[in-house]
């Protein structure tokens, strides 16, 4: 058997093993959450140029791409620390470039994002970094406080009477991911967004990542956008994936369509992870 | 020859941008301190950052700087047999210019850098985009604090280094140039005194010698905030933003000082 070839079984293993977040038919006629419509976006060149992407309520949808293709201006184009050049970005039926700052804000305390490298603030210590958005988006009293912080940072499995005091330059990746997941749930988002939440860490944290993040589909059922280059540990948790290509979507489908497909580039790159 | 105009052009259309976005920054920075919310806690710390954390080098540059001033001067001042004028030129000289001036540049180099930094590193590391998300508008948790405390502290380091670089010169014309200390002092008071008086009692020197530093104070922190929050490029960027952010500091303290001082003279022209 060719590599190839074995590569492709190992990942219809995978997708037979991992029963998703809910069946593709419930979300199939569910409203659509996020919509990007012809977005254009140049820095000094050309980064996205014409791409048309939407998520559905209680979805997960995977955008793949090599680095640099502008995964992560997508997320930011969502949450309006970016606007188009051209397009419109609709989030819960709101089309961000229009909105005042203080509408923009109310949409941002619906949405939890996951940076890349969980972008904690360093000053700050895990409780404290927790308990921010709630502080700034909420009138919630400390008691109230103290308890969602708590629960949160079980729901990462972590115990919050050991990391609550810790700076985050004392954590590993992994748990610094994991206190970056439970500050985005602080405020029980409707739609979480990953920005490559499993990039640089040992395979075991990618398992307790991915666990996490299905955890969060099925248990709360939010909808999740999740940018990743690595689509083995994507695609345990995809419903839906899109590719990402030259400034614009090459593919757009299930993750069992997108190993069927036959585009030389597709092909390519499920080789290549 | 055109591609020369063109590359002109550009770089005069990047200053011009980079002006622009300056002055958004000052004018959002300056709404953040009388609308709410204000962070005060925030800005107790950048005070305390800014203005103990700057003590030090305040404190040795004023002293330095008054000592050398009164050496200097004294080798003038005894070829005229002028000596008992010394008190006079330190005073003027620390108050009206070096205090003001080289605490900024002290500053500049060690609170300026600080904030560019400190910044930049939010930045590269997407603390800001974080910040962002959550509801918070950055300019208005880390600017504006930190703008408060270089309006405040700014004048209080500069009284600091006056006075501390009047007691250099003070040390130095008792122990070097044999001028008695009471002698000494009753230049420095002189000094004050035919400056002019400002609003019936305000000595003019104290006016200029205090309104500059609050402008410097501005200065420095914007411009260390302006360059940290437009940082890109990894850890690299940060550092580029760091030495930007101290350069352009310095230059604007200098050029602001010739400019204030003209205006004071027009505006409050002192005495015949
Ligand atoms: N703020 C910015 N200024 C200039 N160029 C940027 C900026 N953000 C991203 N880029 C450029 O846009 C492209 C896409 O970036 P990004 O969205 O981070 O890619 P990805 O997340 O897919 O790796 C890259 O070439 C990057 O250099
Ligand atoms: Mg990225």
């Amino acid at each position: 058997m060719s590599r190839a070839e074995e590569h492709a079984r190992a990942i219809r293993e995978t997708l037979r093993r991992d029963t998703r977040g809910r069946p593709a038919s419930l979300v199939l006629n569910a409203p659509k959450i996020v919509e990007l419509c012809d977005v254009w976006l140049s820095f000094e060149t050309p980064v996205l140029r014409g791409v048309d992407l939407w998520a559905r309520e209680g979805e997960t949808l995977l955008v793949v791409g090599e680095s640099g293709t502008g995964k992560s201006t997508l997320l930011k184009l969502i949450l309006r620390l970016l606007t188009p050049d051209r397009g419109t970005v609709r989030v819960f039926g709101m089309e961000m470039p229009r909105l005042s700052f203080e509408q923009v804000l109310a949409v941002r305390r619906r949405i939890g994002m996951v940076f890349q490298y969980a972008a904690l603030f360093d000053s700050l210590t895990v409780y404290e970094n927790v308990a921010y958005p709630l502080r700034e988006n909420t009138k919630l009293l400390e008691p109230d406080i103290r308890h969602i912080v708590r629960e949160r940072l079980r729901f990462v499995d972590m115990n919050p009477d050991v990391v609550s005091n810790l700076l985050p330059g004392e954590l590993s990746g992994g748990m610094r991911k994991r206190v970056g997941i439970a500050r985005a749930i602080a405020t029980d988002p409707e739609l979480i967004l990953y920005d490559e939440p499993t990039a640089g860490l040992d395979p075991l944290a990618v398992n307790t990542i991915t666990r996490l993040i299905r955890k969060l589909q099925v248990e709360l059922g939010v909808t999740s956008i999740v940018v990743t280059h690595d689509l083995r540990a994507g695609f345990r948790i995809a419903s839906r994936v899109a590719m990402l290509r030259n400034g614009r979507i090459l593919f757009d489908g299930s993750p069992e369509d997108m190993v069927a497909a036959s585009d030389p580039y597709i092909e390519a790159f499920l080789r290549a992870s | 020859m055109t591609r020369a105009v063109m590359a002109i052009d550009e770089r005069l259309r990047t200053v011009a941008l980079g002006a622009q976005d300056y002055a958004t920054l000052a004018l959002r920075a300056t709404r953040g301190i009388v609308t709410r919310p204000f962070y005060w806690r925030d800005t107790f710390e950048q005070m305390d950052r800014i203005g103990v954390g700057s003590l030090p080098i305040v404190l040795l540059t004023g002293i330095f700087t008054g000592m050398v001033l009164a050496l200097q001067s004294s080798v003038e001042l005894v070829r005229f047999g002028a000596n008992i004028y010394l008190g006079n030129l330190v005073a003027a000289s620390m108050v009206r210019e070096l205090g003001p001036v080289l605490g900024a540049l002290a500053v500049a180099g060690r609170a300026g850098s600080g904030i560019a930094a400190e910044l930049g590193a939010m930045r590269v590391t997407e603390q800001i985009d974080a910040m962002e998300t959550m509801g918070t508008d950055p300019i208005r948790k880390l600017v504006t604090p930190r703008l408060v405390a270089g309006l405040v502290m700014l004048p209080m380091l500069t009284i600091v280094m006056d006075v501390i670089g009047i007691l250099g010169g003070l040390l130095v014309s008792v122990m070097r140039v044999q001028l008695g200390a009471d002698v000494y002092l009753r230049g420095v008071w002189s000094a004050f005194a035919v400056s002019g008086i400002t609003f019936g009692i305000v000595p003019r020197d104290f006016v200029s010698g205090l309104l500059k530093p609050i402008v410097f104070g501005g200065i420095i922190t914007l411009t260390g905030s302006y360059y940290g929050l437009r940082a890109g490029g990894g850890t690299e960027g940060v550092g580029r933003a760091t030495t930007r952010a101290v350069v352009a500091s310095s230059m604007a303290i200098f050029a602001s000082d010739y400019f204030i001082t003209q205006l004071l003279l027009v505006l409050l022209p002192p005495p015949r």
